[in-house]
């Protein structure tokens, strides 16, 4: 590598020979182990650039990778579906949203994509900025921002809100859904529901909250753990460090991402979320109530809640029936458990939403033809 | 969704910068990283550039590929 400039290059994070050589030191290390490792991926990213890469076929027996609850359309319940289809059949509303939210359906089989086919008006945005122009643009119309996401993605939508009030963009709204990371990996944790030996934990949650908020995890659980990159170098190098821990039985929190991921992360966008927002339980789909594992609009910003505009209050509602994604979510289950896998759920005619979401595990092991 | 991609301010004016994905080039928002600067590599979500890649920190990464390497070959 001659520049530093190089290092943003994606061909270098894909080096084969590379590769190869960190697959040997995993290879060694794997041979040290005294009992088979499940490895939990929790950002959804990771869990499509893994299956992507064929890492999974590449690893030894030992080192079996699971996905976790890090695809924010997945772990949003049927419940607040249903919410957000209510307020995109309301007249004069456009929804702006994030193109994976539209397939996702709610509890009666509907979708937004339906309800664009029947004449509301959805559309698909690149950026929440991109809605606040629409409302700007349409102001005999409620704009409302279908808004998911972890903490990656709750900065820019607070930046947005906070430009809303600045202007008075009084016809602005957004669905407040947001999920948080570490009360969730506390929550896996807690609950030992899976059998989770080690975290891969999220590069892009993490270039926002930093790597403290993770220490918990050493501190307390003692739970081998890497904040690694998407690129597949980025991945098989987080797998390395955690084996290491494992084999020397030295749990720590490895910063594999560190041209992006700084002990306090984003300090603007911390400081913006927290001024617009106050921590609030969240509903997560097949988990339920976690406690403060969501935002909610500080009363400040009370009146761009799509929620309390529209008064649809949350009604709990059943999961697709015989729809595994609930413990796919939970890392106790592999897509390919599912009896509707690939046969009565496919991307094209999804029955759970990690099938429908391109982040989905569903979805990742169904393009890239993953049999274990 | 929490895709997010570096690339190169290539222009910067008050809290906008175009910024080139090699080649393919976009406006982004630097309200979440008002210190970033031309010729910065900036990483990218949803229209915001959201972290300045650091060269300091880069040069860490940039040894430990030198380690992998400098063992096996």
């Amino acid at each position: 590598m001659d520049k530093i400039s190089d290092l943003f290059k994606r061909e270098i994070w894909s080096d084969s020979a590379l590769a190869e050589n960190i697959v040997k030191r995993i290879e060694n290390l794997s041979e040290k182990l005294k009992n088979k490792v499940n490895i939990m991926e929790v950002c959804g990213t990771h869990t499509m650039s893994i299956a992507e890469s064929g890492i999974r076929s590449i690893l030894p027996g030992s080192v079996n990778l699971i996905s976790g609850p890090g695809c924010p359309v997945c772990v949003t319940s049927s419940g607040d579906i249903d919410r957000i289809l209510s307020i995109a059949s309301k007249k004069d509303v456009i929804i702006a949203s994030f193109g994976d939210m539209l397939k996702v359906k709610g509890s009666r089989g509907k979708n937004l994509h339906d309800i664009r086919i029947s004449g509301g008006d959805v559309r698909v945005v690149y950026s929440p900025f991109d809605a606040l122009k629409i409302a700007k643009e349409n102001k005999d119309k409620n704009v409302v921002f279908i808004a998911v996401g972890f903490e990656t993605t709750a900065p820019l939508i607070a930046a947005v809100v906070k430009a809303a009030k600045i202007e008075k963009v009084n016809n602005f709204f957004i669905t407040p859904l947001f999920k948080l990371v570490p009360p969730a990996l506390k929550f896996l944790l807690d609950s030992k529901i899976a059998r989770i030996d080690a975290f891969i934990l999220p590069g892009h949650v993490s270039a926002i909250i930093g790597y403290k908020p993770y220490e918990f995890l050493i501190n307390k659980y003692k739970i081998p753990c890497a904040v690694a990159g998407f690129e597949p170098i980025d991945i098989l190098r987080g797998i390395n460090l955690i084996l290491e821990q494992i084999v020397y039985d030295k749990p720590r929190l490895d910063v594999e991402y560190s041209r992006v991921v700084k002990e306090n992360g984003n300090e603007i966008a911390l400081k913006l979320m927290s001024e617009v927002f106050d921590l609030d339980d969240a509903n997560w789909r097949a988990i339920g109530v976690i406690q403060g594992s969501g935002y909610k609009l500080a009363a400040e910003y009370k009146n761009f809640d799509a929620f309390e505009k529209f008064e649809v209050s949350y009604k709990k509602s059943a999961e697709p029936k015989g729809c595994l994604c609930g413990a796919v979510l939970l890392g106790i289950s592999r897509p390919i458990d599912c009896k509707h896998f690939a046969k009565t759920c496919t991307p094209t005619d999804a029955i759970g939403p990690c099938m429908v979401s391109s982040e989905g595990a569903c979805a990742a092991w169904y393009k890239y033809g993953i049999k274990r | 969704m929490c895709l997010a991609v570096p690339g190169k301010i290539i222009d910067i004016k008050d809290k906008n910068a175009i910024v080139d994905f090699g080649g393919s080039k976009r406006e982004v928002s630097t309200i979440l990283t008002p210190s970033a600067k031309l010729n910065d590599y900036v990483l990218v979500h949803a229209g915001f550039s959201i972290q300045i890649l650091m060269p300091e920190d880069a040069k860490e990464t940039i040894k430990l590929f030198e380690d992998i390497y400098g063992q096996n070959k």
